[in-house]
């Protein structure tokens, strides 16, 4: 369960902040061309980030307590693979929630 | 010079596409939202004032593992650090409008109203500042009011979801549903598995932070190889 004074915290700055960065060259900075190494690291930040935040729960999933489960890394997997191959975001949800049911069905 | 009017539509057309994408999604994180113990207007206004699921997810996610407020702010600000090279590449466009229609684009500035518009903006040369301005809006209209609405909608839902249906997992899911339809260069992979890798091998680090450590080794591997490959380019 989330704190609902850490909630309201996070709301307000992390509105602020995201704000901020949407705001920060139109508003602030004009329209001065940004150094390329900078936008080269902005560039990679989500297919950095998001990774990094779910590999260990894809590995160790809170919900079985930390230890490996075969649905949870299957559907990742799958999910992976369609996402490379399809390259559609709906597709990819539904094949990782398929082989997830799939999975958690058959190993009950 | 095509009227403003007629421009706005084009934006809107554009952008409707991005309901099929948006909805399921704003209806996740409601649904995930309600799971982890927040209320409908603790969920919306959290959709309005930060209008960025990925770092939406990400905030929920970490105040659920109980991480404290700061790695919680660094990790989703940082999640949202794309908002920045977002603003950077419209601003070229844009920067000339006045000071609340700058407040404006910022705020709809999101993954949709940038790549729609950068693009529209190369197709169309002469586009003026209100032609542009009114292409940006036009995108946006559909897509920001529906990540708002689908949140109401899976808060609603989310208060009916049986224990039953492994929603731990949906956070997962989703982030690998927006990650690898992008993994379109050797660069992207490379920061991907390296975030992946690095995340792993940080899991030790105290309140989550080596997620963080993770996403900016990955961040950096990233811009190494394209800048690598991009000098080898240039060597041929």
């Amino acid at each position: 369960m989330i704190d609902k004074g850490q909630l309201w915290v996070v709301i307000a700055l992390l509105g602020l902040g995201s704000f901020g960065l949407r705001y920060v060259f139109p508003g602030l900075v004009g329209d001065r061309p940004l150094p390329p190494w900078i936008l080269r690291h902005l560039r990679y930040t989500a297919v950095a980030v998001l990774p990094a935040l779910i590999a260990p729960l894809v590995l160790w999933p809170p919900a079985t307590g930390g230890s490996p489960d075969a649905a949870r890394l299957g559907a990742a997997l799958v999910a992976t693979v369609v996402g490379l191959t399809t390259r559609s975001v709906v597709g990819t949800m539904l094949a990782g929630a398929a082989v997830l049911y799939l999975g958690l069905y058959l190993t009950g | 010079m095509q009227s403003t009017k007629s421009v706005y539509w084009q934006g809107v057309q554009a952008g409707a596409p991005f309901i099929l994408i948006v909805a399921p999604f704003g209806t996740l994180f409601g649904v995930v939202a309600s799971e982890a113990g927040m209320n409908l207007f603790e969920a919306v206004v959290m959709s309005a004032l930060i209008v960025a699921g990925a770092a939406q997810f990400t905030a929920v996610q970490l105040m659920s593992e109980q991480a404290p407020t700061l790695i919680v702010l660094a990790a989703a600000l940082t999640v949202n650090l794309r908002m920045a090279m977002y603003s950077a590449s419209l601003t070229p466009h844009l920067g000339g409008a006045g000071g609340w229609m700058r407040v404006a684009v910022a705020y709809f500035t999101v993954d949709q109203s940038y790549a729609c518009s950068v693009a529209a903006y190369e197709a169309n040369p002469d586009w003026a500042l209100p032609q542009k301005l009114a292409f940006f809006f036009g995108v946006a209209t559909p897509v920001v009011p529906v990540w708002v609405g689908s949140t109401i909608f899976g808060v609603l839902m989310g208060a009916r979801v049986p224990d039953n249906w492994a929603l731990d997992f949906a956070i997962p899911i989703t982030f690998i549903a927006i990650v690898a339809p992008i993994l379109r260069t050797r660069a992207h992979r490379a920061a991907a598995l390296t975030g992946i890798g690095a995340s792993l091998l940080l899991a030790w680090m105290p309140y989550s932070s080596g997620v963080i450590v993770a996403g900016l080794i990955g961040m950096a591997v990233g811009a190494e190889v394209e800048r690598r490959a991009m000098f080898a380019e240039g060597a041929r």
